[in-house]
């Protein structure tokens, strides 16, 4: 009869083995990338467009003094881009680990249709509502169609589970602007900046464990910054990353045609 | 169509610039001689699926951005299939099949898997069912092809040794307009299963094992690559089971090494040529993983996570309000056979609610008519009406995720389940309070059978 010591064995293997045979490849290449995954789909959602490459120094620097609204230009690589600093301002709903896309929103709601813009609205209204009992605040309070808080902080592996784009969909539509998580699933952030609904950022550190739903808080994108005005304190977001170049593009679409793979929009037959 | 048993070195690639299997089908579909993990490349698609849930928004997509009067790139390599909601009064359920029908017959689209009447899905010659079982079914899965899907369970095709993965519906309104796709190359985990597979195991424990291993995240933006004597000796069916559920590690994707068993699986299922892919033996993997499948034990996901991992033997304690065979993961003609195999085993009857929804109707069709060795000449759908199970229902995703209220075996209660299912997070399968046992359908036939989370060996030997 096996035993755990089997599954522990199983474990031990795993490490070694790794250890021996594992040839690490960093999660960000230290290449570049010149073409990106993503894109923006409504742009009129996204308030500005942003520069997604911040410069080491900043990163490393001390933050700067909280502030909102301002201008910044960012440079990135060998390139300088004027970037109008894009700022979102507002309440905080915080989730914790593995927010599935089934809490955010749940498959019955999945009849709705993104692309008509009536059953996009009705999307909002059921933003979040997966959420079991542990999460007594409503995030959309019955009734509305959308909710008063317009950041989510979340931890580990946001958006995990099935791809529909309703998610992604259901949040810009609820009237959220930014999500900074410890990490998301992968599906999930491709969809995010593909429909420029919501700006799928990642914080270094475990902010979900040091907010509360109802903070005050600022997300200053050139900066990087996560300011909680309720607690006084500043968290730094880590870089978009790849997605820069089909960001500043204007979505997979725009950048496919300014780089004449696909006609001019839109095609007549 | 027979691929050559010799395997030439464009296929395994020279030690000059070695790559995993998932590299190099990426590099052939983006037309260039070698890739990287992290590069991002525009990728051919050999076929796109999309189904009634996503399928209406990728169809209004499609529209906006290439016009209303846009053609479809290859109306052979769009493959729609209504299979989620469907035997529902729901009315934009119903509408939304309208909808892909609808285009589906203005481009032309030669692989349209259509139902009309809901009364009777055997009076749809057409229908097929859960999109996944169907794609490998219909001969669309084929070793070294690029399959995108708008279903995070599309990586279930990995199985064929193809590239697959699920996207959203910008991203497939894209590829509706071009055949392309800008894909990132992932890198690759690599998953070595050696040993004899026991008897009261099946590849939903291995899967599980797994994802209870390196955790729901664990795999997040990369490849996860299946291979060893355990995974050699699997049958299609098992190997779907392992791929499909790679996502639940958040992986891209999942692939085993085509061979002789998928060469035979595929024949006479699909005319077109193809030529599978293999790592190179320097190949560069991120990790390496390593399990003696001989000394694992059957395992469950408890709530409310699929990594959640747990000895079914250590769970005999949690009492259960019913049982869910079904979907893409645990619906396929072999899942019903290894259930009833329990349920013959045992010779009793199931003391909770039994649920069992095939997932295409030529699963259902092997679950009337197939019969289970060792049982004298019965098919399942007699064992399982011996044993008192519902009778079984009309191949769609069903309950698996929850769907219109009205969906058959939805967890209307905060109940405790047991299912051969892929998730478990709150709500999955309807009820937010509800409780999910993600299992085998040895553990959840064994499960049924007595009321508690039960290990099948009580059953099995």
């Amino acid at each position: 009869m096996a035993t755990a010591a089997a599954a522990a064995a199983a474990t031990a293997t795993a490490a070694s083995s790794s250890l021996s045979h594992a040839t690490i490849i960093p999660r960000h290449p230290n290449k570049p990338s010149t073409l990106t995954t993503l894109s923006f789909r409504s742009i009129s959602k996204a308030p500005t467009t942003f520069s997604t490459k911040f410069p080491s120094k900043l990163l490393s620097s001390p933050p700067p003094p909280l502030r909102r609204l301002s201008a910044a230009a960012a440079t990135h690589n060998n390139t300088t881009t004027t970037a109008t600093t894009t700022t979102f301002h507002g309440l905080c709903y915080v989730v914790r680990d593995n927010i599935d896309t089934d809490q955010i929103i749940p498959a019955e709601h999945l009849t709705l249709v993104p692309s008509n813009p009536d059953e996009y609205r009705k999307l909002g209204s059921f933003a979040l509502v997966g959420l079991p009992s542990a999460y007594p605040i409503r995030f959309v309070d019955p009734g509305d169609f959308q909710s008063k808080y317009s950041i989510i902080i979340a931890g580990d592996n946001f958006g995990c589970g099935s791809s529909r784009e309703h998610a992604p969909v259901a949040l810009g539509a609820s009237g959220v602007k930014a999500v900074v998580a410890e990490s998301y699933a992968r599906i999930f952030f491709r969809n995010s900046v593909a429909t420029g609904e919501v700006y799928p950022l990642e914080s270094e550190v475990r902010v979900c464990d040091e907010c509360t739903t109802g903070d005050v808080v600022t997300v200053e994108l050139a900066q990087g910054l996560l300011i909680n005005h309720t607690t006084g304190k500043e968290y730094r977001l880590k870089p978009i990353g790849d997605a820069g170049p089909v960001i500043d593009a204007g979505g997979i679409f725009a950048y496919a045609r300014n780089t004449g793979m696909i006609s001019s929009f839109p095609v007549s037959a | 169509m027979a691929p050559q048993s010799e395997r030439s070195p464009s296929t395994t690639g020279s030690v000059k610039t070695a790559m995993t299997m998932t590299e190099k089908i990426l590099a052939r579909a983006s037309e260039r001689s070698h890739l990287v993990p992290g590069e991002n490349v525009w990728v051919n698609v050999d076929v796109l699926m999309t189904h009634d849930v996503c399928g209406p928004g990728t169809i209004g997509i499609f529209k906006k951005e290439f016009g209303e009067n846009a053609k479809v790139w290859d109306r052979e390599k769009i493959v729609i299939i209504p299979d989620h909601y469907i035997f529902t009064s729901d009315e934009r359920a119903n509408r939304n099949v309208d909808i892909i029908r609808d285009f589906s017959v203005e481009q032309n689209i030669k692989y349209f898997y259509d139902i009309k009447d809901l009364s009777d899905f055997k009076a749809n010659p057409d229908y097929k069912g859960v999109c996944h079982i169907a794609l490998a079914q219909e001969g669309h899965c084929r070793p070294g092809e690029v399959l995108l899907g708008t279903d995070s369970h599309t990586c279930n095709a990995g199985a064929f040794g193809q590239f697959a993965t699920g996207i959203g519906n910008t991203d497939a309104g894209f590829v509706m307009g071009t055949g392309k796709l800008l894909l990132k190359v992932p890198p690759t985990l690599r998953f070595v299963l050696d040993g004899e597979m026991p008897n009261y195991l099946l590849a939903k424990d291995l899967i599980l094992q797994i994802i209870g291993e390196i955790s729901v995240a664990g795999a997040t933006y990369k490849s996860m690559e299946f291979v060893g004597s355990t995974v050699e000796s699997l049958t299609m069916e098992e190997r779907m089971t392992l791929c499909n559920m790679v996502v639940e590690a958040g992986g891209k994707n999942g692939v085993v090494p085509a061979d002789a068993t998928t060469y035979e699986y595929l024949e006479g299922k699909t005319t077109k040529d193809f030529e599978p892919l293999y790592s190179d033996q320097n190949a560069s993997f991120l990790s390496e993983y390593r399990f003696d499948v001989s000394k694992l034990e059957p395992v469950v996901a408890k709530p409310h996570s699929p990594d959640n991992r747990g000895l079914v033997r250590e769970c005999k304690d949690v009492k259960i309000d019913r049982v869910y065979i079904g979907s893409c993961t645990g619906g396929k003609t072999e899942d019903f056979m290894a259930a009833a195999k329990v349920f013959l085993a045992s010779g009793k009857k199931v003391k909770v609610p039994t649920f069992l929804v095939p997932a295409t109707q030529k699963v259902w069709l092997d679950v009337y008519t197939l019969p289970v060795p060792g049982s004298g000449g019965k098919t399942c759908s007699q064992i399982f009406e011996e044993a008192g199970c519902d009778t079984p229902a009309s191949p769609n995703c069903g309950a698996c995720l929850g769907g219109p209220r009205d969906t058959y075996a939805r967890m209307n209660e905060p109940q405790v389940c047991v299912s051969t299912t892929n998730r478990n997070f709150p709500g999955r399968m309807g009820h937010k309070e509800g409780q999910i046992y993600l299992a085998s359908p040895y553990t959840a036939a064994a499960s049924a059978l007595t009321g508690f989370v039960t290990d099948p060996r009580e059953f099995l030997q």
